[in-house]
């Protein structure tokens, strides 16, 4: 039974199997529970996950032999982002000025406090620099990780952290400044909450919804491309 | 569909074949959606099967994030020791750049009121 176990944990199809199936019960679930962003499908899946294999003992490479199929897919679906971008340009060009300002201004807030927090804990850089891309959607923050010298895959979880959070948080600082524009709302939870925070804009209406996702992509592009530069400067 | 994933391939190769030469720690995959989005600004449309896959792509992207972030269980030592410093990091870095990007957006849109503002709110 042991030894039959060992050589059926190896076909990838069965982790490909495992991650689908855990991801769809994860989405039901997160669909009954009202799409709280404390149960987002993928903090439910990646849990479940790490059970069985911790369970089944089960390394992670040994997972990837499966789980870098669908991996895989993550690279082109970064370059798919422009497709939404393209589609809000004529938004995008009437409200250049605060546009800009609030991503610019959002991406290097977020980076530069999150690094400044870890540095007074007293953080290895590995971390710090972990930390860095916590506003990013996912799937950049994860690229964005693994060029800088940072760890990938808590950047994932960090950066699921944080849009929950910012779910949380958002809010309470419209009610503290008297935010009552639906394109402000979107927004800001685009650039401190990514993709959850974009989700969450829709439940404002489709005006919220869609300047969340711009301000998602454009926040993760320019960090990308911001922190290479921001990063020496603070001394990492 | 083959056609636009071919693009969107491509797209990512190129982006990664500058980021190499370059020699800058940017990933591929972004400059690749920088590079779509000029050529789509050029072009003046998506074309339909490049939207077919794209979209398609974007839909189930959370499940792409889920193998990158079982990857989690690698790193169980290190979050037992600074799971509270992460945990405040993360909410406080959060909070100030809602914040401060709330209030640069309503001083520099002054708040235009978007009508019928109130769909939605209220409900749930």
């Amino acid at each position: 039974m042991i030894e039959f176990w060992n050589h059926f944990q190896s076909f990838p199809v069965l982790w490909l199997v495992v991650t689908l199936v855990v991801f769809l019960c994860a989405s039901w679930v997160n669909a009954k529970a009202g799409k709280t962003p404390f149960l987002h499908p993928v903090l439910v899946s990646l849990s479940l996950i790490i059970v069985v294999l911790k369970l089944t003992e089960t390394d992670y490479p040994t997972y990837m032999q499966g789980g870098q199929y669908i991996h895989l897919l993550l690279g082109p679906a970064v370059v798919a982002l422009a497709i939404p971008l393209y589609d809000n340009l004529a938004t995008v060009k009437r409200l250049l000025l605060p546009l800009l300002v609030g991503c610019v201004v959002g991406a290097i807030v977020a980076a530069v406090s999150a690094i400044m927090i870890g540095v007074a804990f007293g953080l290895s850089d590995q971390l710090l620099l972990t930390l860095a891309p916590k506003s990013v959607t996912s799937p950049i923050a994860i690229a964005v990780a693994e060029k800088m010298g940072g760890f990938p895959s808590l950047a994932a979880g960090l950066v699921l952290i944080t849009g929950a959070m910012g779910c949380l948080i958002a809010p309470f600082v419209y009610r503290v400044l008297g935010i009552k524009d639906e394109s402000v709302k979107g927004f800001v939870l685009g650039v401190g909450a990514h993709a959850m925070g974009t989700a969450f804009a829709f439940e404002y209406g489709m005006v919220a919804g869609a300047f969340g996702g711009l301000a998602m992509g454009m926040t993760g592009a320019f960090t990308a491309f911001m922190l290479p530069v921001l990063v020496p400067l603070l001394g990492l | 569909m083959v056609h636009g994933f071919l693009i969107l391939l491509v797209c990512q190769l190129l982006g990664e074949l500058m980021v190499t030469l370059l020699e800058v720690p940017i990933p591929g995959s972004v400059v690749g959606m920088v590079l779509l989005l000029i050529g789509l600004i050029i072009r003046g449309e998506v074309p339909e099967g490049l939207r077919l896959t794209g979209e398609g792509l974007l839909k189930v992207l959370p499940l792409l994030l889920v193998p990158a972030g079982v990857g989690l269980m690698t790193h169980f030592e290190l979050l037992s020791v600074y799971w509270g410093e992460l945990l405040i990091a993360l909410f406080v870095s959060t909070l100030v750049t809602m914040f401060v990007v709330a209030l640069l957006l309503k001083l520099l849109s002054k708040e235009k009121a978007v009508s019928g503002n109130n769909s939605g709110e209220g409900d749930d």
